[in-house]
């Protein structure tokens, strides 16, 4: 169960000539569901980006089960990226297509099955995500939580071994968000799914994180990483505490 | 009145009485008297205000204070905002916590001329190595078609058929028919003198065959359907769709790419040798109206003038600005930025770049067309 699948190794992320995060390091083992935290704008959906191969390090590299993925070939990133699925902050919904197509497209690529299983397939997921019904909607007869989660089911059509979820329950209500969380657990325990997910909500990320990493954009580096009950418990950097108990400084033993 | 009173109760302080309505709408209060007590001696140390009179306030006021604190923070001079009402505290204090992130406003300040040049240059390059890099990849999805290799959806080429095919038949009708109505009307001035009117149906055949046929569709084209190309990638992108694309795998470029410019290419050749029959018709209405030729001498002359080889010389030049349109569209939609604004430049970019691509190859074709001797 703790066989590393993702390792970053020394990245330094930089839109041009400005330095986002540097120095990252960390490993998300099998199994992981793991947070990545932090303030607005230091830098996540920019690692999740890196994460997912759409945007090259500037320095350092990410193994995937040992697979360097930046000195691999075109077509072992491909492989890679597709042991992965992404639901981005936006949604990024095919625009053009229904739900239904949005999630059955992967299978229609990628597996064999014919267009009446295909379609089991895709009511089984859109029913996961509470969107059970709305295959023919288009994305922008949606709301942004529907859309979300409508990603959230075309992301895990192909059952990958990796999930990346950006702020999966940004816009939804507490309880669908609570729904969601029950989900991404399930997902874990059930299908032995490795998830990364950026998220702010202190609940979700102590309900189900079990291991994490902070970044922090004024040093511009991570200044943590471990399970966030520990670093909770355990951890003196005062940033950090104020994150994870919603600013609230409380004493806290050095 | 927005007003404000100076004073020195102290050697080292400076306090400033805010009178009035300081709000937004009224006159910006003077800075020169606190300007003058800044410089007088003994330079001060502390800054407070009294704000007894001060009747209403609201963001007016507090860019005034914060424009003071800055100055008196490059002075290096305490400032108390402890004489303001509450609510004004708290918001310079909510404004100020979170410093101002230094290395945000970098390079573009210091940006000089001769940087900016190179810049320039270099992103102009940039531009070029970018069009080339798309034409060759273009080129090996093509290649892949061709082998049966490509992932894309039968419905979206059909979709992309009927897009840039049927639903530009109105507008190909209107233009092409005018095109040659004008030819005609053109050559007619100059051909009556001689009493060679017929042979305006040599003109207008001629002309819309070997050249205006192409042309015009492909000029239209690059008008609807290579800025629509550009609009729709360049939106998928700015919404991460073709991310996702990626993500998965699944290869934009014949996904999104393929479908358009197989469409294109395919229907360019129908539209063009529509266009040619239309615009012919619209030279006989010429010939038949004002000329007092009949309609059946003026296809005879037409169909004489005409051989093959000429349609085909149009014919094979829209293949050519149905890749280059479609290139020049998907080329600036993949390119697109990730703002809105991105969206409108890269539909621009679109069809100035489709229209650029459709004249210099047409003068090359042309040229090529001479050398051969067809
Ligand atoms: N395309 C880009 N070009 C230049 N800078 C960018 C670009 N995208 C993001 N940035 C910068 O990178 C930094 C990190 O952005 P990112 O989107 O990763 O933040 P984030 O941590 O996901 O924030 P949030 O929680 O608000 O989503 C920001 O300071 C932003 O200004
Ligand atoms: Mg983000």
């Amino acid at each position: 169960m703790t066989e590393p699948d993702i390792t970053v190794r020394d990245l330094t992320m930089a839109y041009g000539d400005v330095v986002i995060q540097r120095d990252l390091t960390f490993t998300v083992n099998q199994g992981d569901i793991f947070i990545i935290m932090g303030g607005s704008g230091c830098g996540k959906s920019t690692l999740l980006r890196h994460m997912i191969g759409l945007k090259e390090p500037a320095h350092g590299d990410i193994h995937f089960s040992g697979e360097s993925f930046w000195q691999a070939d075109d077509e072992t990133r491909v492989r890679l990226m597709r042991r992965c699925g992404v639901l981005f902050q936006s949604g990024a919904l095919w625009s053009s297509m229904s739900l239904a197509e949005n999630v059955g497209l992967p299978l229609h690529e990628y597996t064999e099955l014919n267009d009446k299983q295909i379609q089991e397939v895709v009511s089984f997921k859109l029913a996961l995500v509470g969107l059970a019904g709305f295959g023919d909607y288009y994305p922008s007869e949606l709301s942004g939580g529907m859309q979300k989660r409508a990603g959230l089911a075309r992301a895990m059509a192909l059952d990958p071994d990796i999930l990346f979820f950006d702020e999966p329950s940004a816009g939804l209500d507490p309880i669908s968000s609570r729904h969601l969380d029950d989900l991404i657990l399930e997902l874990r325990d059930s299908l032995g799914a490795t998830i990364v997910v950026v998220t702010h909500e202190l609940a979700s990320i102590f309900a189900i994180g079990n291991n994490s990493v902070f970044l922090d954009a004024d040093t511009k580096t991570m200044l943590a990483s471990g399970p966030p009950h520990a670093m909770l418990a355990d951890c003196g950097i005062p940033v950090i505490q104020q994150f994870l108990r919603r600013g609230e400084v409380a004493s806290v033993a050095p | 009145m927005t007003e404000l009173r100076v004073t020195r109760p102290l050697e080292h302080t400076i306090l400033v009485e805010l009178i009035g309505h300081w709000r937004l709408q009224e006159h910006p209060p003077l800075m020169q008297d606190l300007v003058r007590e800044f410089r007088s001696n003994p330079p001060a140390q502390f800054f407070r205000f009294n704000a007894q009179a001060l009747e209403s306030w609201d963001t007016g006021l507090i860019t005034f204070l914060l424009r003071l604190q800055r100055i008196c923070h490059r002075k290096h001079m305490t400032i108390d905002f402890s004489g303001l009402p509450q609510g004004a505290q708290r918001l310079i204090h909510l404004a100020t916590v979170i410093p101002e992130r230094q290395e945000n406003m970098r390079l573009r300040a210091k940006e000089g001329r001769v940087f900016r040049l190179v810049t320039k240059a270099i992103s102009t390059t940039d531009g070029a190595q970018d069009m080339v890099a798309f034409v060759g990849e273009t080129f090996i999805t093509f290649f892949r078609f061709l082998r049966g290799r490509a992932q894309y959806r039968q419905s979206d080429l059909a979709l992309a058929i009927q897009e840039c095919g049927a639903k530009a038949l109105p507008i190909v009708t209107l233009i092409s028919v005018l095109v040659g109505l004008i030819l005609a009307f053109v050559g007619a001035v100059q051909l009556k003198q001689f009493g060679a009117q017929i042979y305006v149906a040599n003109l207008v055949g001629l002309g819309m065959a070997r050249e205006m046929g192409a042309m015009m569709t492909a000029v239209i084209m690059a008008g609807r359907t290579g800025a629509a190309f550009a609009a729709q990638l360049g939106t998928m992108r700015v919404n991460q769709e073709i991310d996702a694309f990626i993500t998965m795998g699944i290869s934009p470029m014949e996904f999104l790419v393929l479908p358009r410019m197989l469409a294109l290419m395919l229907m360019m050749p129908l539209l063009c040798i529509y266009s040619d029959i239309l615009g012919i018709l619209g030279g006989a209405i010429v010939g038949v109206t004002m000329l007092d030729l009949g309609a059946a001498q003026y296809f005879y002359q037409t169909q004489e003038a005409l051989t093959f080889t000429d349609f085909s010389v149009g014919i094979v030049k829209s293949v050519v600005f149905g890749v280059l349109v479609a290139i020049a569209g998907c080329l600036r939609g993949m390119q697109c930025g990730s703002s809105s604004a991105a969206v409108g430049l890269a539909t621009t970019s679109a069809v100035v770049t489709g229209i650029v691509f459709i004249v210099v190859s047409d003068a090359i074709l042309t040229v090529m067309y001479d050398i051969l001797g067809v």
